[in-house]
């Protein structure tokens, strides 16, 4: 097991470190009767038996990391030059495509993870406080985002929101433009992507915190009710510091989650106004040209950055475990 | 004295009713709204003049003569062949159940009874598992896999689904074991059984509670892939899920949109039942990381 984990890694790393063989080129003389021309032409079989006897490419170092695709340090630089304030500058990183994606996901991280939080939170106590008969199917609703396959569940959204399905016609005599569509406008697709984003996570943080109100001291509570609290401060001082652990946790699991976002960009087809981390590496890998260096390289750097959100709670962790 | 103190004001209790029913239906008409737009045709469910079509079916009514089609489906399922790939589905997703719950009870039951303590490294593994894009995974596998002839079989998407699957359900599986006394089967050693009797005996009959939950998340990732479905198999023997995104990406021509709305009612009312039978274990496993720490 620990091959098959270990394993993929070590060969992300090794393939991120070379390029694919350039084409062959042979320069060509055709000799016509109007005098010789020196043409340059590709080679197919020798590319090809060099791509056989190499599969892996020829070896470039830290160049795949560097290059425009990337980390763009000479684009960077020079993008630092010639722009004249930072929106210039914020314009110009938006065009290269790590950037753009790496943006892309740590926005969506960071404003879908509190939203489903609060979303979660207002769900569980209100449900917590309709009848018992009713909890049950409230709880099944509920789930329904949830546990529905995010490809398919984005996509009956994105059906909805189309300029010709009901909720982009709503959208339309809400704005009162008919031709408002969501997949020709970037802000537009970012916002939808974020609120199928809150709609979809909700409901875990739902579940996790309808259990914690389960447990609330009630004795608590009732002291609170009789120093006068009133129902905000009770649900201030007395039911929040309960949840506090959860909220943790669900942060952190949502932060995973979230981080990795993929398949609603595969169902809005949103590749040309958001491009998340993942959604760089599907989209290299797919295709015509299998760009297998370029994808590796990208995974690196998302490990990377997966390593580095995560180093927090890691050492809180490791440090728990050396105390207990 | 409480019930009549926790009581809730009229006007606090008419808020809570109506913030539930507007997450109910946001939660529950998108998936209502789809089903009953399948039995439509497209131009009904896609409607450039009024969205109410959709409702009244009136297109519907003048291409098929009926206010319902089962079009949509038939083109899914006969023409494009979407029962290969509810087969093929169904085929990885028992096997990834089936070993991925085989070799976690074992291990885990191995791993909660051992004195070592491996279950913190078990915990970073399994959250390392959770944090990383499997697509990132995938990129790696992709060019052996190519050099060795492996891609495109089903067998190897079972393999790669069973790794991705296995930290987070052995770290699952051990925690459960850990809450069954030990004394339960040390007892059963004492009564002269030998570790396997133990376990046969003594841990499998109270065991599945856990095994269950487990299962059904193995059955959800395995079920919900994308990155690694999509990636390693060949388009004759896709699953569900990339099948339906072939559907987009392929052909936008007339119709084929309605195939696509007909495949994802059919992909979701799996799930739908496995909610309706299993929605105690359901929230029991995902509060169980939670309580836990």
């Amino acid at each position: 097991m620990l091959l098959l984990i270990a394993f993929p890694i070590g060969s992300v790393i090794m393939q991120s470190l070379y390029a694919q063989h350039e084409q062959v080129i042979e320069i060509v003389e055709n000799c016509g009767p109007f005098g010789c021309t020196k043409e340059a032409a590709v080679n197919t079989e020798a590319t090809q038996e060099l791509r056989d006897a190499q599969p892996l490419g020829r070896f470039v170092g830290l160049e795949n990391y560097l290059n425009r695709g990337h980390l763009a340090v000479s684009e960077l630089a020079e993008a630092w030059r010639l722009s004249d304030s930072w929106g210039d500058y914020g314009n110009r990183i938006m065009n290269l495509p790590f950037y753009s994606a790496i943006i892309f996901t740590l926005t969506f991280t960071f404003i879908v993870t509190p939203m489903a939080i609060g979303l979660g939170f207002a769900i569980a106590i209100a449900v917590n406080s309709a009848s018992k008969v009713l909890r049950g199917p409230l709880i099944f609703v509920s789930l329904l985002p949830f546990i529905i396959n995010p490809l398919v569940g984005s996509l009956v959204l994105f059906w909805m929101v189309d300029a010709r399905g009901v909720l982009g016609h709503g959208l339309q005599w809400l704005t009162s433009d008919p031709d408002l569509s969501v997949k020709a406008s970037t802000p537009l697709m970012w916002i939808m992507l974020m609120i199928y984003g809150v709609w979809h996570t909700a409901p875990f943080a739902f579940v996790v915190f309808y259990a914690g109100l389960q447990t609330v001291n009630q004795d608590t509570n009732e002291a609170a009710m009789i120093d006068g609290a009133n129902r905000w401060q009770r649900v201030r001082y007395v039911t929040i510091p309960h949840i506090m652990p959860l909220v943790t946790f669900v942060a952190l699991i949502q932060i995973m989650d979230n981080f990795r976002v993929f398949e609603p960009l595969v169902s809005f087809s949103a590749g040309a106004h958001a491009t998340s981390l993942s959604y760089y590496i599907y989209s290299d890998l797919g295709g015509e040209t299998r760009l297998l260096n370029s994808a590796a390289a990208t995974s690196v750097l998302t490990i990377i950055c997966v390593g580095i959100l995560l180093s927090p709670v890691l050492v809180r962790t490791w440090r728990d475990f050396k105390r207990a | 004295m409480s019930v009549k103190a926790r009581a809730l004001p009229e006007s606090l209790r008419f808020l809570l009713l109506a913030f539930l029913v507007l997450w109910v239906v946001l939660a529950a008409f998108p998936f209502l709204w789809t089903l009953w737009g399948s039995f439509k045709v497209e131009g009904d469910f896609f409607s450039k003049a009024s969205w109410s079509l959709a409702l009244t079916g009136d297109l519907t009514r003048v291409e098929t003569g009926g206010s319902f089609t089962g079009e949509g489906y038939e083109g899914a399922w006969i023409q494009e062949e979407f029962w290969r790939s509810v087969l093929n589905t169904t085929i990885v997703c028992f096997c990834v159940v089936t070993i991925s719950l085989t070799l976690s009870t074992l291990g885990g039951y191995a791993l909660s009874r051992s004195n070592h303590n491996y279950a913190f490294w078990l915990l970073i593994i399994a959250l390392m598992f959770r944090a990383m894009p499997p697509i990132t995974l995938v990129s790696g596998y992709l060019l052996p896999f190519y050099e060795w002839n492996l891609w495109g079989r089903l067998s190897t998407t079972i393999v790669v689904l069973v790794a991705i699957n296995q930290p987070f359900s052995l770290w699952m599986l051990t925690s459960f074991f850990r809450n069954i006394p030990k004394d339960l089967d040390e007892s059963a050693m004492v009564d002269g059984c030998n570790r396997f009797q133990a376990f046969r005996h003594v841990i499998i009959p109270v065991m599945w509670p856990g095994v269950i939950t487990t299962g059904l998340f193995s059955f959800l990732l395995a079920y919900n892939d994308f990155a690694v479905t999509a990636m390693l198999l060949e388009k004759d023997n896709q699953t569900m899920i990339p099948k339906i995104a072939s559907f987009l990406g392929t052909t936008q021509t007339k119709g084929n949109v309605m195939f696509a709305v007909a495949a994802v009612i059919s992909a979701t009312a799996p799930l739908f039942v496995l909610i309706l039978f299993f929605q105690r274990q359901i929230v029991s496993g995902l509060t169980a990381g939670a309580v836990k720490g």
